[in-house]
């Protein structure tokens, strides 16, 4: 049901565009006022998102580890499983957030004879790599649009991803790769009957919207061209803030753009925020160094403490009249 | 509400609206113009009906595709003449009929593709006519 809600909605945007196509007078709510309000809502909006987590205490160090920890000097510590230090914290960011160890260590629950046994399951982390790889690719290919002259680091990495030059256009495989893993991740999520019981509409919505934002963009770079000079004009009538509204542009160039938008605009409230979130999470960006020093909760309220010296000083002629000793007489 | 480490939060959200800004740095008080492509070659001059094998708006949108199945055409079906919409009959060839009119190169097909970063292996066979003058 989630995921036919979810179709829904992808269909219910494609009228919408196809609707803007269809009355030119629309063309600066399209062109202009849609995907500016997107961006601006994107920025705003993942900003606040990071301020609000940033407001959260962490009140116990509970950094999630699966390696020896610092101890002894003879034992052998595992740096990147338990990191000690802000620098190897560092590392194992950076293997957590460009090749998602966490998800490579995936495994499988099936029953053999009767006995529940856990194996590898590789193909999630490879999927999700190869998706979200592509997608970096693939935006910073973008930037063609937006910037001019075209940075020679942008046209090196097109030149690199069109490598094969298979057709006219050249297919890039970033594209291919990107249809590929989003189709494995979608559906993953279909077939697998546990995934399915736990999927809500925005898990399908995600995956389905940029499988869209894909598809559409292949078409119109191998099936219904556009012309990518309007579209440069107006993309960068965005970013040096002279808006220009292109001439006639096909309803296929309205659906991406639209879904492009969307995807901006919802960005911040879905759990697509994990994008910044990896960065946040103390599980992960915490040192296992809580046998070297404090984590002091900042929950902690203010504690008024009585002294061993304070009482002395309160009782001390009682006591020296009781005969107890002293630390100071 | 205190923010709690707060120098890295900062940094991270400066890294990040450094990122998703690049494009407005990079074109800040640049007035881009358009690319204007120059149609005006002693051949095209001579022509009495100034018109291309199509109509402006299908060749601005799909010459790449035009191209490419005039390529197939003649490379694997031995088919040498292409009927326009209009019947107008051509030869089929990038060096033979396009660039006979359209034989300034950096002023009429770099225009477009470098401002839109596009790199066609057009050059990597045929013979670009100003380097031969």
């Amino acid at each position: 049901m989630n995921m036919v809600f979810s179709l829904l909605a992808i269909v219910i945007l494609i009228f919408i565009a196809m609707g803007g196509a269809a009355i030119a007078g629309l063309k600066p709510v399209f062109f202009v006022v849609i995907p500016c309000g997107a961006f601006a809502v994107f920025v705003a909006g993942f900003i606040h998102r990071i301020l609000s987590w940033g407001r959260l205490p962490v009140p116990f160090s509970i950094p999630t580890t699966c390696g020896q920890a610092k101890s002894l000097p003879w034992i052998k510590c595992d740096y990147l499983e338990s990191p000690p230090c802000t620098a190897t914290v560092i590392g194992r960011m950076a293997l957590e957030v460009l090749l998602f160890r966490s998800l490579f260590r995936n495994t499988r629950l099936y029953l053999y004879d009767e006995r529940p046994v856990y194996s590898s399951a590789k193909w999630l982390w490879f999927f999700a790599l190869l998706f979200h790889w592509s997608l970096l690719v693939i935006i910073l290919r973008h930037m063609r649009f937006f910037i001019e002259p075209v940075a020679p680091l942008i046209n090196g990495l097109a030149a690199i991803d069109g490598f094969f030059d298979i057709a006219i256009p050249t297919i890039f495989l970033s594209d291919a790769a990107i249809v590929l893993a989003l189709t494995f991740l979608f559906l993953r999520r279909v077939v697998v009957r546990e995934l399915r019981y736990i999927s809500l509409l925005t898990d399908y919505f995600a995956v389905v919207l940029i499988l869209c934002v894909a598809i559409t963009g292949i078409l119109m770079r191998h099936f219904f061209p556009v012309d990518i000079e309007e579209v440069k004009t107006m993309a960068l009538g965005w970013v040096t803030f002279a808006p220009y509204v292109p001439k006639e542009m096909s309803a296929l160039f309205y659906i991406h753009l639209l879904f492009v938008s969307v995807l901006l605009a919802w960005f911040p409230f879905s759990k697509l925020m994990h994008m910044g979130g990896v960065f946040l999470s103390p599980t992960r960006n915490m040192a296992n160094d809580s046998r070297m020093s404090r984590h002091f909760n900042p929950w902690n309220a203010p504690v008024k403490v009585h002294t061993y010296e304070e009482y002395e000083d309160e009782y001390r002629d009682k006591m020296k009249a009781a005969g107890l000793p002293l630390d100071k007489e | 509400m205190k923010l709690y480490n707060r120098g890295i939060i900062i940094a991270g959200i400066v890294v990040f609206l450094a990122a998703v800004t690049f494009p407005f740095w990079y074109d800040r008080g640049k007035t881009i113009a358009p690319p204007a492509i120059e149609l005006d070659t002693p051949a095209i001059q001579k022509l009495a009906d100034k018109r291309c094998v199509e109509d402006t708006a299908f060749m601005r949108d799909n010459h790449m595709k035009l191209l490419a199945s005039w390529r197939e055409s003649v490379v694997r079906k031995n088919v040498h003449t292409y009927t326009s919409k209009d019947g107008r009959v051509f030869e089929m060839g990038l060096t033979g009929s396009c660039l006979k009119c359209h034989e300034n190169k950096s002023r009429f097909c770099d225009r477009c593709h470098d401002y839109a970063g596009v790199k066609p292996n057009c050059w990597n066979c045929h013979i670009n006519p100003e380097e031969v003058l």
